[in-house]
């Protein structure tokens, strides 16, 4: 090999690393970094349109803790996630159990069922519920009056009690069976010595699943709730597309980022939308960091 | 029969109601699609085979610009996910297997922003598209998804596997270092790179709130744009904006189909091992 040949070689294996991730590095920093930096800045500002803005420091964040709208989005929001994440995880779990049996047949076909709606995108789920809850012929309230005998016509979008029901009941359809699916890829990583260890020493199905199947798939519970958790607060095409582009009766699909959406891009306020992002921003954080340093997951990563 | 057998039988019985629940209203928007008007609201699934028809789908197509529709989608979500695929397996490679200045940096600024929820930036990104005139085009779609940190950092994860010794071979045999990537560590991360592929499709073809913003030339709404539209058009018109629905899904549904295998172990890699 000749010296220049070899200096080349030599000079492009320097480089390569640099060459290969720039372009990933130019399209964060234009299309990540900058955005996010420029949040902040915008953040500070009342705008309308691209010619007018006015500096108002922080009074677009003292502005909102007043703002009953975006009071009632947060409460939307944060019911929706609680009730999604507190109603689903522990089915999601249940369901891994049944599927984790021995000697189940037909195991990859009820999860091809269950993971199926996770296929069908948000927006599209959107519509089809919104016929689904729809008052006489939506497929719910005729399957409640076949089973019940009842002849109910409820308002499922229509009347403000109804609409947060029918939101989590939708969200449930679609990521009960999703979360399983990493329920049970931790269940089938469990050690089974275990559980025999366990059996020896005379423990029962309960006390087997509490002290030794727990503990085990803990990891992996923390992440599928952190996870849930971050994406039920940026619920939007949902509530958007069953509620037909409104709020629902009474706003009672409003959510942050229906509100951050109307303020940004109906009303023109890049800058108040901007604060709602980074209000959104800091909650989700301070939601996450809590579940991590309540479950012990943060002495371990630290 | 014995406590077991009373067990096993509850645990399917438990196992096919929970199907059945999941599965009934995507048949119901197949029945939906398939029945005409009248027939609508007379059954509540499938009417009798002699009734059955494939009027909605052909109004679709009568009445909207569907095909069109469906086109831009696919554009724009081929695209956006070959350009993603690229860009992210190549820096992922680099982090995987190189030692370079800034590297650590770049992993925690990356980790840092994946925290963030992305609607924080679509005003500044509006604001930036804008004025880059890419506001109402395909580009204004593609450009600003076309960076995956999610990719870059599954890859790197799968990439890690990767033995030294084998790269070093190729060296020796004079392969170039994007020939070491390209004909190494491209092939070995096949099954990743089609867990990556399915994610990112569903990503952009289901993407909704960017599109909405920037989009206001009917030519080149996507299908959940488009789709949103028909909602308010025709209220009345329901077999026809279910049969869009199931249009709208079947892509993402056949492209699972092609690659469950790899889906679902991907899917879960990273949280179970890591």
């Amino acid at each position: 090999m000749s010296a220049r040949r070899k200096g080349l070689f030599g000079w492009q294996q320097r480089y390569a690393p640099y060459l290969f991730v720039a372009p990933f590095i130019v399209l964060f920093c234009t299309f990540g970094l900058y955005p996010l930096v420029k949040s902040i800045v915008l953040s500070a500002f009342i705008t309308s349109g691209p010619k007018s803005r006015v500096f108002v420091g922080l009074d677009n964040f003292l502005f909102l803790l007043t703002d009953p709208d975006f009071g009632k989005a947060v409460w939307n929001t944060a019911v929706f996630a609680a009730c999604s994440v507190g109603i689903q995880l522990p089915l999601s779990l249940g369901l891994a159990l049944l599927l984790n049996r021995k000697r189940l047949r037909g195991r990859n076909v009820f999860r091809l069922c269950f993971f199926s709606p996770r296929l069908v995108g948000m927006v599209f789920v959107g519509v089809m519920f919104s016929l689904i809850f729809a008052v006489r012929f939506g497929l719910l309230n005729v399957a409640l009056n076949a089973l019940f005998g009842t002849s109910l016509e409820l308002h499922w979008l229509g009347e403000a009690d109804y609409v947060m029901p029918a939101l989590v009941l939708t969200s449930l359809w679609m990521y009960v069976g999703f979360n399983m699916i990493y329920f049970l890829a931790a269940l089938q990583n469990v050690d089974l010595v275990l559980y025999e260890a366990a059996t020896v020493d005379g423990a029962n199905a309960f006390q087997r699943f509490w002290h030794v199947t727990l503990p085990q798939i803990k990891p992996v519970a923390v992440f599928v709730v952190i996870l849930s958790t971050i994406g039920s607060f940026q619920l939007f095409e949902l509530p958007y597309l069953m509620l037909q582009n409104s709020r629902g009766p009474d706003a009672a699909g409003l959510t942050i980022v229906m509100y951050l959406y109307e303020n940004g891009f109906v009303t023109g306020d890049l800058g108040y939308a901007s604060a709602i992002g980074w209000s959104l921003a800091v909650g989700v954080l301070v939601l996450a960091l809590g579940q991590m340093v309540l479950s012990g997951t943060w002495k371990r990563e630290a | 029969m014995n406590r077991g057998m009373v067990a096993r039988i509850g645990v399917y019985a438990v196992l096919v109601v929970g199907s059945a629940v999941t599965l009934v209203p995507l048949v119901w928007l197949v029945a939906c699609s398939v029945k005409n008007a009248e027939d609508f609201f007379a059954y509540t699934f499938f009417p009798p085979p002699d009734r059955l028809t494939l009027g909605n789908f052909r109004e679709l197509f009568r009445q909207m610009s569907f095909l069109r529709n469906m086109m831009n989608s696919l554009f724009v979500a081929g695209t956006t996910v070959m350009v993603q695929l690229f860009f992210s397996s190549l820096g992922g490679f680099a982090l995987a297997k190189y030692e370079f200045r800034g590297k650590r940096i770049v992993m925690v600024v990356m980790l840092a922003t994946m925290m963030i929820p992305a609607q924080v930036m679509l005003a500044p990104l509006y604001e930036l598209i804008c004025r880059m005139r890419l506001a109402d085009t395909y580009l204004g779609l593609i450009v600003p998804g076309a960076v995956s940190v999610f990719g870059m950092f599954l890859f790197r994860q799968s990439m890690l596997q990767i033995p030294d010794e084998l790269l070093q071979a190729g060296r020796i045999d004079g392969c170039s270092e994007f020939g070491l990537f390209w004909r190494i560590a491209v092939p070995i991360s096949r099954p990743m790179i089609g867990a990556f592929c399915l994610i990112a499709f569903m990503g952009t073809w289901n993407s909704f709130l960017w599109p909405q913003i920037i989009l206001q030339s009917k030519e080149l709404f996507t299908l959940p744009i488009a789709l949103n539209q028909l909602v308010g058009l025709q209220r009345q018109d329901y077999g026809v904006l279910m049969a869009g629905t199931l249009l709208s899904i079947l892509p993402v549904a056949m492209l699972f189909l092609v690659l469950q295998r790899e889906f679902l172990s991907g899917l879960t890699a990273g949280a179970v091992k890591g």
